[in-house]
């Protein structure tokens, strides 16, 4: 309580209101020192004279909870997953950017998330450990089942949301006996990706419900090429991370600014070794090269929030139809 | 006048009112924001009864394996005693995550016991599923219980075996007139406190469950309040948690019967063992339970050891932060804690129910109700550090009350009538009598609380403070980002830290404790 009071004596004061402060909700790793939120702090401050302040937590659940009373100006780090409850909300407003160079494997044209980087769900392996992996998704389903995969739970992680729609958008119709092949090759099913990829590197499981992107992390940080993403020819699904800005913001003329830094080339520059995923607007030989040289996907899948929302329960309950057993 | 006047005890009723404003206050203004209490569907009540199942698995065998455990202990002297009991202690002040990290390297696919019986022909097990559940929930909680009922052993005034020796008893005989009564009174308290534990578990049935057979009431909380911003279904799958908590309260209740041993004059307790083939029993039941708890824990070091050095110093900085915050937080539950157990010990059963209460309260359902009740006052990330200290000494207090409880009984009927005849009230009783004669109970509950607060994530999906990250988020934080390494150096740091907290608590309290 007696911070909570300091706190509002010191917000008080002439000697810290001379600078702006600009609110920024963000996930939790995205404002620790290991996640771009430092060097987006410092990249925006420099531009715009004012003081960046993130507030972690779970964004969107946070944001509808506070509604318009919100103290944030701009919220980063959104999933299109859930774009359409937080477009319902009549919060967000338009980010007036212009999209047209955007690096995306899918066209974009939305008016009000704008996307910052984006990656696509894979099957991340060891290539010391795992000699002969699954080159498609059929592979997978048809592979014996002492081949171990851990994913993530659909009801509690956006990955394991993707795995879904993915499985859904490429067997259609079989995707309930597609999901009978691959039970008995998962291991467990975790509530979040962090422990999964954590019982991964333990050398608990073959492959780990991930991302294309992910083996950039273990070359550009660890100097480690044995972790590989499959690469599947029936697709992998899409997954980008939005931002935008709130509609009741006090600072409207900063936040388009922000908008418009986060399609600047110093901020795409810096994302990909940030937060181990592709920038959104970066020409590819702009990126690091081991970056630039990791194989991607020849066809993406993706569906948009509404198509999303109408698969999500179905599939759910298909998911837990055959995972319930 | 003075029975009128402990009739009141405002301290205890104030602390139960208080704790009950926090569960069932947040509860409620999750309910109202959400225009009241929402219905669920059939994978909500499989939930529920996975929930309930295997929190009674797990409670009883917790339960019935801490017996002989807990026996052997109290009767068997051996060099290095007192340490392997503070060390068996331990698992269930371990963070949850780092838990299963040194289970996994047990039991887990490619862990020593599947390379041993692999070595040996014999076919694999497997940890993931039901069974991990209900292996970490034991792994966790079979050092409560085994704690809480070695009290209870250690709780038989001396002169009782003395007197059993001088007739000639034989086992059975110390069995049926001093142990069995003893387990009676004690066994229903410990039963009820992994029940519960077990009943609200949430990352532990995640992790190691396997999928949708284990999926328990908090996770469906979770994905009410973070994918279908359901709030109205996480307030019904709160009350349902609290409901079965209080329906256990009261079950535990009525099957528990003091067993009235009356006060002895504090001599050492002199258990002599019976010799024979009960020596080897007990040197076995002592060494499974070493081997399965201290194991786990040994590999999670020898994991995290080599990288502790290299740590940012921002880590280093968190803990500092958190050992602060463990011991505001502490304190804070010894002091409502005490007020409880002694209010309690005067029969005020409804006190108790109060002082359970949090350990059924969903983490969630209270962030989120303290936030809508908070939020007119202050901003959020202001109330991070302060929210988290209050939560955790809330979320201690029943696993202090479950310690204090019986103390506190035995205190007031061996002494009660005494200090009343000696007119001996307020400050003084409470210096000369209340404190010497608790402080054992006392500061084993004060390192217990210090150690769960170290642990615990908090709520931070609502309150959180990146800038003034604890131990167990920067823990979070590095495994988010892809830093497996690090992260289990920081679960090594996390868990010296807690059992420090934890030791330096119970050597106090034992040190001070009345001759």
């Amino acid at each position: 309580m007696r911070s909570a009071m300091f706190a509002l004596l010191t917000a008080a004061s002439p000697a810290l209101a001379a600078q702006d402060e600009f609110t920024v909700y963000g996930p939790d790793y995205f404002a620790s020192e290991w996640g771009p939120g430092p060097a987006i702090e410092e990249g925006f401050e420099t531009i715009c004279g004012c003081d960046l302040k993130f507030v972690t937590g779970d964004v969107l659940p946070r944001l509808l909870l506070e509604g318009e009373r919100t103290e944030a100006d701009v919220v980063i780090g959104l999933n299109s997953d859930v774009t359409k409850r937080a477009r319902e909300s009549g919060l967000f407003a338009p980010h007036g950017q212009d999209l047209s160079g955007l690096t995306l494997p899918i066209d974009w044209t939305d008016e009000v998330f704008l996307p910052f980087n984006w990656s696509q769900t894979a099957f991340v392996y060891d290539r010391t450990e795992l000699e002969n992996p699954p080159t498609s998704f059929q592979e997978l389903l048809d592979a014996p089942d002492d081949l171990k995969i851990v994913i993530q739970d659909p009801r509690s992680s956006i990955s394991g949301l993707a795995l879904l729609l993915w499985v859904k958008e490429v067997f259609g119709d079989e995707s309930e006996a597609a999901w009978r092949k691959l039970k008995p090759k998962v291991l467990t099913v975790t509530p979040g990706w962090s422990e999964s990829y954590g019982l991964f590197t333990d050398g608990e499981a073959d492959m780990v419900l991930s991302y294309t992107t992910s083996p950039a992390y273990h070359i550009g940080a660890e100097n480690d090429t044995s972790k590989q993403a499959a690469i599947f020819p029936e697709g992998h699904y899409f997954m980008v991370e939005l931002a935008a800005q709130l509609a009741g913001t006090d600072q409207p003329e900063l936040a388009r600014q922000f908008m418009g830094y986060v399609l600047s080339e110093d901020f795409q520059g810096m994302i990909a070794e940030a937060n181990w995923s592709y920038p959104s607007k970066l020409e590819r030989d702009l990126l690091p090269a081991y970056f630039a040289a990791l194989p991607r996907a020849q066809l993406t899948h993706f569906l948009d929030e509404t198509e999303a929302e109408a698969l999500r329960e179905p599939a759910l309950d298909e998911w837990l139809r055959v995972f319930a057993q | 006048m003075a029975s009128r006047l402990r009739a009141i005890d405002p301290a205890g009723t104030l602390a139960a009112a208080a704790l009950t404003a926090l569960v069932l206050g947040t509860l409620a203004a999750v309910a109202i924001q959400a225009g009241g209490p929402g219905g669920l569907g059939p994978w909500d009540w499989r939930a529920v009864w996975f929930t309930l199942w295997q929190a009674v698995v797990s409670a009883t065998l917790s339960a019935v394996l801490a017996i002989p455990v807990a026996r052997a202990l109290a009767r068997r002297r051996f060099a290095g005693r007192a340490v392997l009991v503070t060390l068996l202690g331990a698992p269930f002040i371990l963070p949850v995550i780092v838990a299963i990290m040194g289970l996994v390297s047990v039991f887990g696919r490619s862990g020593i016991v599947n390379e041993a019986l692999a070595a040996l022909g014999l076919p694999a097990l497997s940890i993931y599923g039901w069974q991990g559940v209900i292996l970490a929930h034991v792994f966790f909680n079979l050092p409560l219980a085994v704690r809480m009922i070695l009290h209870g052993w250690q709780a038989i005034p001396a002169e009782r075996f003395r007197l059993a020796r001088s007739l000639g008893f034989a086992p059975a005989d110390i069995g049926r007139h001093l142990e069995r009564p003893m387990l009676r009174e004690i066994l229903p308290g410990a039963w009820l406190a992994v029940f519960l534990v077990c009943l609200t578990s949430f990352a532990v049935a995640l992790a190691l469950g396997g999928g949708p057979r284990a999926t328990t009431v908090e996770l469906a909380i979770y994905q009410a309040f973070r994918f279908d911003f359901d709030m109205g279904k996480a307030a019904t799958l709160g009350l349902i948690q609290v409901g079965l908590c209080l329906l256990a309260l009261i079950l535990s209740a009525r099957v528990a019967i003091p067993a009235a041993f009356g006060s002895g004059m504090d001599r050492a307790a002199d258990l002599r063992g019976p010799p024979g083939w009960r020596r080897g029993a007990d040197g076995i039941a002592i060494g499974l339970a070493a081997l399965f708890l201290l194991l786990p824990m040994l590999s999670v070091i020898l994991q995290g050891a080599p990288r502790l050095h290299d740590l940012p110093v921002s880590v280093w900085q968190a803990a500092l932060r958190s050992v602060i915050m463990a011991l505001i937080s502490a304190a804070a539950t010894l002091v409502l804690g005490l007020a409880l157990a002694l209010s309690i010990a005067r029969g005020h059963r409804w006190v108790e129910a109060a002082g359970m209460l949090p350990l059924v309260a969903s983490p969630l359902v209270l962030g989120t109700g303290l936030y809508l009740m908070l939020r007119g006052i202050a901003s959020p990330t202001e109330l991070a550090l302060p929210v988290t200290v209050a939560i955790n000494a809330a979320m201690a207090l029943p696993f202090a009350l479950r310690i204090l409880i019986p103390a506190a009984r035995s205190l007031r009927a061996d002494y009660g009538r005494l200090a009343d005849s000696l007119a001996m009230h307020g400050t003084a009783r409470l210096r000369l009598l209340t404190l010497p004669r608790l402080a054992r109970p006392l500061g084993f509950a004060g390192g217990l609380s210090a150690a769960l607060a170290m642990g615990d994530l908090g709520v931070i999906t609502l309150f959180a403070d990146s800038e003034n990250a604890t131990l167990p988020l920067k823990l979070y934080q590095l495994m988010n980002s892809y830093r497996m390494a690090d992260a289990a150096a920081c679960a090594v740091l996390l868990m010296a830290i807690s059992f420090a907290l934890f030791w330096i608590f119970d050597r106090g309290g034992r040190a001070h404790a009345a001759i």
